[in-house]
């Protein structure tokens, strides 16, 4: 069964591809698979009746006993040669209605073979949450399916509704379930029902679960979705609506009755709802114009019927159900199909158009006549062996003093009194001649649409004769139930009361239809008491609105409205926890070294005055100054790594900075707050104060001693005496892989915030081809700057000119004479860093090799070159920055990200676990002892990753920047935001 | 344990200032904001450290009972390049979002009054369109149901109502 599913689910990924080249004909080829799972049961159906269930079990969630376990028995077989049979039709009948053209049509088929699939596996999982995920599965296939048809609002409006409804019901059953699992001790189906859940929980988890098959089977009070739902193709409303997914709340009710039905809440729900959904559907149904909702009403109503029999919970009446079940599934199916032909011939399903049908289509007709027989009840069909069998398991219970015996039989019989009367309206408006209608004109149809149909119509005749063939499947489910075992299905018991019930039927539904139009005004006068889809768009509106309500209230101040409502809620919650708790610190220092407290009064002097100050660039260094603040406090207390690390990162934060905050105004706008300055002062200090409080009684509730104390241990075993390197490429390399992930993303993002076309590439070079990408054409600053600044120097004191010179030569040293214009040019700047360029490579180098022994490794190194790129760019501009680095960012981030994971993976194919290191030693001169390892070539793509990280920023909120301020310059008319505020700047 | 009170305020008072600076309106301020608690958190998680060693950097004569606790320090140290990565992400939404939205003289401000009435008028859109769809599904299912034949009850009534002036002329 397990094997059936995956084929289910990979034939239904590649249909699309195959309807590509099949076009509708791929129907066919997919009708192949459930049609073979069909003869694979059957071949399975002799071990079952002889009592062996196939059983098939893998193990899926052993923490939470939940395994992928399948159970076919009689009523999961039974279920099962419905959903592949009918669904091996309905696919060949797709093929012949649907036109090649049909937009999605390689979706609809995949969602379709894959409906059946799903459907197979709900009815033959053993596991509740494996149904569950059926279950759920089969709503959301069907929420595509209705809305097929994406470009209408019907279609639309309709899958909502059914997704709402079906879900909000599944979800209720969820919690049945979990009840159930839970008090039963087992998440198997077959042991709960054979060891029932009793008691309040199991009258909780029983109603509950009844809730989810209410909702699925479309019972009074959700029974709208299912007529709305007619709005998917016909196909879909002959399978899922009729035939297999609206059964799915049947087969709960019906795996269920043999434990359960016992239950308090049991017969209320099932006879009471099955009863009066009966009812309803055929009243509606006996209204309608459309003959596709007549079908829809009538199925609600056989639905409800199906429900109430099923779950009726005596052995004769569940035979008669399951009976009753497949009869339903043959002819419901067969009806709806034909309505698709009749519509496709046709072009409309209103009969109030359709004349003389059954003249032109006798075929069709006859098969509809066959169906609609079966229906009504009519012998010699199975309908007609099944609703005989209802009436005497119900007349027997309701004779032996049982009340809701009675109950039953009414509702069955005046439920079958209107399936009667809708039955005939439904033949005599599709196929009969109407005196005052004018003759439809038909479209030819193809005979073989005609096929599916045909052999669902031939499987009611044929069943109801060969009912001894079928029974033994039948009885081997209702065996579970209680009652005796001498009723048999036949065509003919003799002159029984079922008989006369029969009778008594048609009779009162020829009255019906004789009396028309009494009927038809009674109807209209009634109002409709039940309309249950005007209270459902009423909570729908509701909901929606209040939803939107809700939103609007919270969010109506923005990000910082929204944030203040978090740290609120941060502090009120963290805070209260904070006062009550009970374990603090035993003991407390003023601080470690006496410079502590001086450097951090330094610090926190500076946060708050970043806080207050409103120049953009006096507030960063501001920021600068505690982050400095912290190198220090790191390198006093034993992190030189740290201090490093941050010392580096602080001066790139600056620089990068300021290289945005160039082109934004000065100032922070003034502006109407949306949270006001005292207001944000108070959750500052409070939150402040929260965090303070929540600090110190961390260090307070520690009561295990550190891990650190194997550390050392641990490091000199990985060949490293820097404990912190050694964690970073080895110990917790995994951690590191992730955050160097996150920085090659971090990377892609700032260039592609920043290139809006193609963000590849590295820093703007000067000798790239004009025509390779415009953006990075070399321009030479002509700009204005040079010009307007002063006349060239040659011009005046008859010096050469630097510029025009360097421009004829390419092999220039300092490439800012080019490209900078002399006033943004300093010599003495330019030549030092050029100068110490090359040292700081060589010494980020070094760091990255004596990173595992002594302060430095990937990071540091990687920021270190990364810091002298920016005093490049910073002294040179760009095109100094793509001499410097002539690489493409890109590059470098993907070979780092490659060598680190490379090695990760590499130590796999040794069978070894992953990250596990080898290594080799060397004294090298310089550097010393050098013992290179696997967790070298790690902090190596560490070192690129980071390399390209800062390569990237730079040429992204450099480079690029500087290109969008030098078009700004040259042609300041172009919509450019800053135009305007500089001519208002403020002074 | 014991703590450094020094650096437990020190920690609180960063935290304070980056979280009332976050809450005001301007995308820069905000990044700053976020720099301040980006501190704070490493220095909360340096706190964890407890007093303060040798630098956990084994060699010669270096008593392993002597080293800071090492473990704060590889977090803080991943924590402090992802700041960078995150501060650069964010000044390139910044730029990108003035550059865009052409803020000009009001900065890097976003979402204003004409936002927010834009974002109302988007929920209500959204609202209002699904519940169009279910109106279309409503009405086409009861565009099904048959109606009193009203051409029926028109001749009823004519009939009735000439039965009563046949009846005034009567008179």
């Amino acid at each position: 069964m397990i094997f059936c599913l995956a084929l289910f689910g990979t034939l239904a990924l590649v249909t699309p591809l195959l309807t590509r080249l099949l076009g509708r004909r791929v129907f066919a080829v997919i009708a192949l698979l459930p049609a073979a799972v069909f003869v694979l049961l059957l071949t399975w159906m002799p071990g079952v009746l002889a009592g062996t269930p196939v059983v098939e079990t893998v193990a899926w969630i052993p923490a939470l006993d939940i395994a992928l376990s399948f159970r076919l028995d009689a009523l999961a077989l039974l279920l099962a040669l419905i959903v592949t049979g009918v669904g091996a039709l309905v696919l060949l009948y797709c093929m012949n209605y649907f036109a090649d053209d049909e937009p999605a049509l390689g979706r609809f088929a995949a969602l379709l073979l894959a409906f059946a699939g799903v459907m197979f596996g709900l009815v033959t999982a053993d596991d509740v949450f494996v149904m569950f995920t059926f279950w759920e599965a089969t709503s959301v296939l069907s929420y595509l399916l209705i809305g097929h048809y994406t470009g209408r609002k019907e279609s639309r409006g309709a899958a909502l509704q059914a997704l709402t409804v079906t879900t909000f019901g599944g979800l209720a059953m969820l919690v049945g379930l979990v009840i159930l699992s839970v008090e039963g001790g087992t998440t198997g189906l077959a042991e709960l029902v054979a060891n029932p859940v009793t008691g309040a929980a199991g009258e909780w988890a029983i109603a509950l679960v009844l809730l989810g098959a209410v909702s699925k089977s479309a019972l009074v009070p959700f029974h709208f979705w299912l007529p709305a739902a007619m709005a998917a193709p016909t196909p879909v409303s002959a399978y899922l609506h009729a035939a297999a997914m609206v059964k799915a709340g049947v087969y709960l009710v019906a795996r269920l009755a043999p434990g359960y039905a016992e239950l308090e809440v049991w017969h209320p729900i099932v006879i009471g709802l099955g009863g009066l959904t009966m009812l309803v559907g055929g009243w509606r149904a006996l209204r309608q114009y459309d003959l596709k909702l007549l079908l829809a009403y009538g199925t609600v109503s056989q639905l409800g019927f199906l429900v109430m029999v099923t779950g009726f919970g005596t052995r004769d009446a569940a035979l008669a159900g399951v009976a009753l079940l497949l009869a339903h599934a043959l002819f419901k199916a067969t009806l709806f199909l034909v309505v698709g032909i009749v519509d496709h011939a046709a072009g409309t399903r209103d009969w109030r158009k359709l004349s003389g049908l059954g003249r032109r289509m006798p075929v069709i007709a006859a098969i509809a006549f066959v169906a609609a027989a079966s229906m009504a009840g009519l012998p010699p069909l199975l309908g007609f062996v099944a609703k005989e069998a209802v009436f005497t398991a119900e007349l027997d219970a309701a004779l032996a003093g049982d009340a809701w015996g009675w109950i039953a039989l009414v509702a069955a019989f005046l439920g079958s009194v209107l399936t009667v009367a809708y039955t005939v309206r439904f033949v005599w408006g599709a196929f009969f001649t109407k005196a005052d209608v004018p003759s439809t004109p038909l479209h030819r149809e193809s005979p073989a649409i005609g096929v599916a149909p045909a052999l669902l119509a031939g499987a009611s005749v044929v069943f109801a004769f060969a009912v001894p063939l079928i029974e033994p499947l039948l009885a081997a489910y209702a065996d579970e139930l209680p009652g005796g075992h001498e009723y048999h299905l036949a065509l003919w018991h003799g002159l029984e009361p079922a008989l006369a019930l029969s009778a008594a039927v048609f009779a009162l539904a020829a009255l019906l239809v004789w009396g028309r139009q009494q009927v038809a005004r009674m109807q209209a006068a009634v109002p409709p008491a039940l309309d249950s889809a005007r209270g459902y768009l009423g909570i729908v509106s509701v909901v929606d609105r209040l939803a939107a309500r809700v939103t609007t209230a919270f969010q109506v101040r923005g990000l910082a409205g929204y944030l203040a409502i978090i740290v609120v809620v941060f502090i009120g919650g963290l805070g209260t926890a904070a006062i009550l708790n009970e374990s603090w610190p035993d003991g407390v220092r003023l601080w470690d070294y006496p410079a502590q407290p001086f450097i951090a009064f330094i610090m926190a002097i500076a946060a708050v005055a970043a806080a207050i100050v409103r120049r953009r660039v006096t507030s960063v260094l501001l920021v600068g100054v505690t982050g400095y603040g912290l190198v220090l406090l790191f390198g006093m207390s034993g992190a030189p790594d740290l201090a490093l690390t941050q010392a580096l990162v602080e001066t790139i934060t600056i620089v990068v900075f300021v290289l945005v905050l160039r082109r934004l105004p000065k100032q922070s706008a003034v502006h109407p707050t949306a949270v006001g300055r005292a207001t944000r002062t108070v959750i500052g200090v409070l939150a402040g104060l929260v965090m303070g409080v929540i600090g110190f009684v961390a260090l307070g509730a520690r009561v295990e001693p550190t891990i650190a104390e194997g550390l050392p241990a641990l490091s000199l075993e990985a060949h490293g005496k820097n404990i912190v390197n050694v964690m970073l490429v080895d110990i917790r390399a995994w951690d590191t892989l992730g955050e160097i992930s996150v920085l090659v993303a971090v990377a892609t993002g700032v260039a592609s915030l920043i290139f809006v076309s193609g963000r590849t590439g590295g820093a703007p070079r000067l000798d790239e081809l004009p025509d390779r990408r415009n953006r990075l054409q070399p321009v030479l600053e002509p700009a204005s700057s040079i010009r307007a600044a002063k006349p060239r120097l040659a011009e005046v004191d008859d010096e050469t000119d630097a510029a025009a010179e360097a421009h004829g030569s390419r092999q220039t040293w300092l490439l800012a004479g080019r490209t900078l214009s002399p006033r943004n040019r300093s010599i003495l700047i330019e030549v030092l860093v050029r100068l110490l360029f090359h040292p700081a490579i060589i010494v980020s180098v070094y760091l990255l090799f004596v990173g595992h022994n002594a302060p430095g490794g990937g990071f540091a190194g990687g920021l270190l070159a990364g810091l002298a790129l920016v005093a490049r760019y910073l002294a040179g501009g760009r095109y100094e920055l793509g001499e410097a680095a002539p690489v493409d960012a890109g590059h470098l981030l993907g070979t780092g990200l490659l060598l680190a994971a490379g090695t990760a993976a590499s130590s796999l194919l040794f069978g070894l676990t992953a990250f596990e290191s080898t290594w080799f030693e060397a004294d090298v001169p310089v550097l010393g002892h050098l013992s290179i390892g696997t967790s070298t070539l790690f902090d190596i793509g560490v070192y690129l990753v980071v390399v390209g990280l800062v390569l990237d920023i730079l040429r992204s909120l450099g480079a690029e920047v500087d290109r969008h301020q030098e078009e700004v310059e040259a042609d300041p008319e172009a919509s450019d935001p800053t135009a305007a505020d500089r001519e208002g700047a403020p002074a | 344990m014991t703590a450094s009170l020094t650096l437990v305020i020190l920690m609180a008072v960063l935290f304070g200032a980056g979280i009332s600076v976050m809450l005001e309106r301007s995308l820069t301020r905000v990044l700053i904001g976020f720099l301040l608690v980006g501190n704070a958190v490493n220095i909360l998680i340096y706190l964890m450290s407890g007093a303060p060693g040798l630098a956990p950097i084994l060699g010669e004569g270096v008593d392993e009972g002597e080293i800071s606790d090492p473990l704060p320090q590889a977090f803080v140290l991943t924590a402090i390049v992802i700041n960078l990565g995150i501060t650069a992400f964010m000044l390139a939404l910044i730029y990108r979002s003035w550059w865009l939205a052409k803020l000009g003289a009001k900065g890097d401000l976003v979402d204003d009054e004409a936002e927010l009435a834009e974002d109302a008028e988007e929920t209500a859109d959204l609202i209002r369109s699904s519940a169009a769809d279910d109106e279309a599904i409503q009405s086409l299912i009861e565009a099904s149901d048959e109606e009193f034949d009203p051409l029926d009850e028109e001749l009823e009534r004519e009939a009735s109502t000439r039965d009563t002036d046949d009846e005034g002329a009567r008179r």
